[in-house]
């Protein structure tokens, strides 16, 4: 069973997130990045079977920023395999210009499963996962929650609203953009970080990309401040007292 | 050339939410552009569905035993068949579930423009803009589009679902079932039910929500003591289920249950798109977050900037018995 999931690092949203001088991107002078999210729970899950049904997993990631660090982060988690992909890509690099490149780079490489995070704060031109099985020409589930694979098929969990979810059959090689890890995705101390980066190689290919398939950016702009709510301020105890006059006064408290 | 699109989504046997407030809106944009309101409808007896699509000029209809279920690869076939012989100038999808799956792939296979995360669209000067909510609602995304057909994946809860609700009879175009669907990969098996949970959230009057501010499991019985105070129960955002800190039937949010308290108490919730869906529609929101920029604040009615664990003890201590 060979797995290869894709990596990418997006804004860390814990930090103040600043337009640039363009007005059509983030400043990303000093933009702190973060692993997707749902990429790590895509990263857990791929060990997981490995664990379970034998064979080895691939990080792939595009190449930028700390992405070394991204894929020594994977090796120090257990991933057995690093690729880096090389290319000459369109910044800001959208969703369609990314699946591409990794449709390129992937299209090189031994694979029965892919698992992508089901997507990111930044997709605007819509999920990575998703492209990428059409540009390899392979089927896709996504929203997934639940995967087992035997026999040359992947049994997944797709998850609706409500928690309502349904059960699939998909034939593999397939694309899986995956909600949640059956556990919460492991750490890997920096120690182990630094050790992989010791250890580990990072295998470089590269890939074009396009970025065809999305809008054209306007602009980016912050949602308007104060359209919203209005704000206690003060102390705990002064703040404590405001909620606690405005519920009595709406009836919720006696 | 100029007809609007919309995907009529359902679910076990009820067209959605999305669905109405994308008819409402798809009406609303077919008379800027001169075109008709077209509904897609995928599935298996499901004709019925379309006496609640009145504000459609037309549905257009594949039925097949492959589309019984929402399956992602037969639904991705059958609508592309539909768009391909339409050839529409704006294509609605919903971003839920079965959307996130139909509207990239739609994207790729025609090789038409798609935005994601839309909570705006609008015709202007005869071109299409929409606004995306990005990062996790912290910035939004203009956009416009040049070509036809363009996909616009729209965010649930954007638009008023009243104005899609109207009853009729629309008319009514069956379409053969592509033969592609014969021939699949992914097979629908089953659907599975969440489990009933010990309270019922959509039924509370108050609802002390946590999220990932909550930092640790052990902090769990101080918020369940406020909302016993309170009168009410506990629900979470997606972190704190996937963590198993909480059951599922807590959830709050778009792959959970959607909530209508009269008090929406959040606490440690940054208001992620996915997460706001779910409970915007709170009679009364206060939200306690440490992040002045955070996205829960302009939904909520009240905020306050600041530690939930400095409030809490107080807050707590002042409600008494
Ligand atoms: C298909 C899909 C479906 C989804 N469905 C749902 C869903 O149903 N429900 C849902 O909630 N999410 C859902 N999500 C996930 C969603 O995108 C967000 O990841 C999630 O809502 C974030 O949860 P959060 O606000 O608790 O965490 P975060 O976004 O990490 O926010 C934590 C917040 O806590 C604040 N904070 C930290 N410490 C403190 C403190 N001491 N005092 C006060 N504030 C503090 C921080 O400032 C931050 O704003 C879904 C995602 C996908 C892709
Ligand atoms: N699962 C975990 N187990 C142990 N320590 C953790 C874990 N997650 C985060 N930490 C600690 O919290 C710090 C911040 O982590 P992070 O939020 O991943 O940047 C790390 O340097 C670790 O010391």
């Amino acid at each position: 069973m060979h797995i290869i999931v894709p990596l990418r690092q997006v804004p860390d949203l814990v930090e103040d997130l600043e337009i640039d001088a363009s007005g059509k991107d983030l400043d990303r002078e000093w933009l702190k990045y973060k692993m997707n999210e749902f990429d790590d729970h895509a990263l857990e899950e791929a060990l997981l079977l490995k664990e379970e049904v034998g064979g080895a997993v691939t990080a792939v990631a595009l190449d930028g920023g700390e992405v070394d660090k991204l894929l020594f982060t994977a090796a120090a988690k257990g991933a057995d395999r690093l690729v880096k992909v090389r290319g000459d890509f369109p910044t800001p690099l959208n969703s369609h210009a990314m699946a591409r490149a990794l449709a390129g780079a992937i299209q090189g490489l031994d694979y029965d499963l892919i698992l992508t995070g089901v997507q990111a704060v930044d997709e605007l031109d819509g999920q990575v996962g998703v492209l990428l099985a059409h540009y390899l020409g392979i089927p896709h589930v996504s929203v997934v929650t639940d995967v087992q694979v035997h026999d040359g098929k992947a049994v997944v969990h797709k998850e609706y609203a409500g928690g309502v979810m349904g059960e699939f059959d998909v034939i593999l090689p397939a694309v899986l953009g995956i909600q949640a890890a059956r556990q919460t995705p492991r750490y890997a101390p920096v120690s182990r970080v630094r050790m992989a980066m010791r250890k580990s190689t990072i295998e470089e290919v590269s890939a074009e990309a396009s970025a065809e398939g999305a809008p054209d950016i306007r602009k980016l702009f912050k949602p308007e401040k104060g359209a919203g709510a209005q704000m206690l301020e003060g102390s705990p105890e002064a703040v404590a007292e405001k909620i606690i006059h405005i519920l009595k006064e709406k009836g919720i408290v006696q | 050339m100029s007809d609007v699109l919309v995907f009529a989504e359902h679910l076990q046997g009820n067209l959605t939410d999305s669905t109405f407030e994308l008819l409402g809106k798809g009406r609303e944009l077919a008379q800027t552009t001169g075109g008709h309101l077209i509904a897609a409808l995928l599935g298996k007896g499901v004709e019925p569905l379309t006496e609640q699509m009145g504000v459609a000029h037309k549905v257009v209809m594949v039925e097949h035993q492959q589309l019984a279920a929402f399956n992602p690869e037969a639904y991705a076939i059958a609508l592309k068949a539909v768009v391909q012989s339409l050839n529409p100038s704006i294509i609605l999808i919903p971003y839920t579930s079965m959307g996130m799956d139909l509207a990239s792939a739609l994207s790729a296979d025609l090789g038409i423009p798609l935005a994601a995360y839309v909570s705006e669209v609008k015709i202007e000067d005869g071109t299409l803009m929409t606004v995306s909510q990005m990062y996790g609602g912290k910035v939004n995304v203009e956009s416009e589009f040049s070509g036809n057909p363009k996909i616009v994946s729209v965010l649930a809860g954007a638009f008023p679902a009243e104005a899609g609700k109207v009853e009729g009879t629309p008319v009514i175009e069956t379409m053969e079932a592509p033969n592609a669907l014969a021939n699949l990969r992914v097979t629908f098996k089953q659907w599975i039910e969440p489990e009933g949970g010990d309270v019922d959230i959509t039924q509370q009057d108050v609802l002390v929500s946590i999220g990932r501010g909550i930092q640790s499991q052990e902090n769990i019985p101080m918020v369940e003591e406020l909302a016993r105070k309170l009168g009410g129960a506990l629900s979470a955002s997606r972190p704190i289920i996937d963590n198993k800190w909480l059951p599922k039937s807590r959830q709050v949010g778009k792959s959970g249950l959607k909530v209508k308290p009269r008090l929406y108490l959040a606490l440690g919730i940054s208001g992620a798109p996915e997460h706001i869906e779910g409970m915007k529609d709170a009679e009364l929101i206060i939200a306690v977050n440490s992040d002045p920029n955070a996205p829960i604040f302009e939904y909520a009615h009240y905020g306050v900037v600041g530690d939930l664990f400095d409030l809490l003890p107080i807050l707590k201590e002042k409600l008494g018995g």
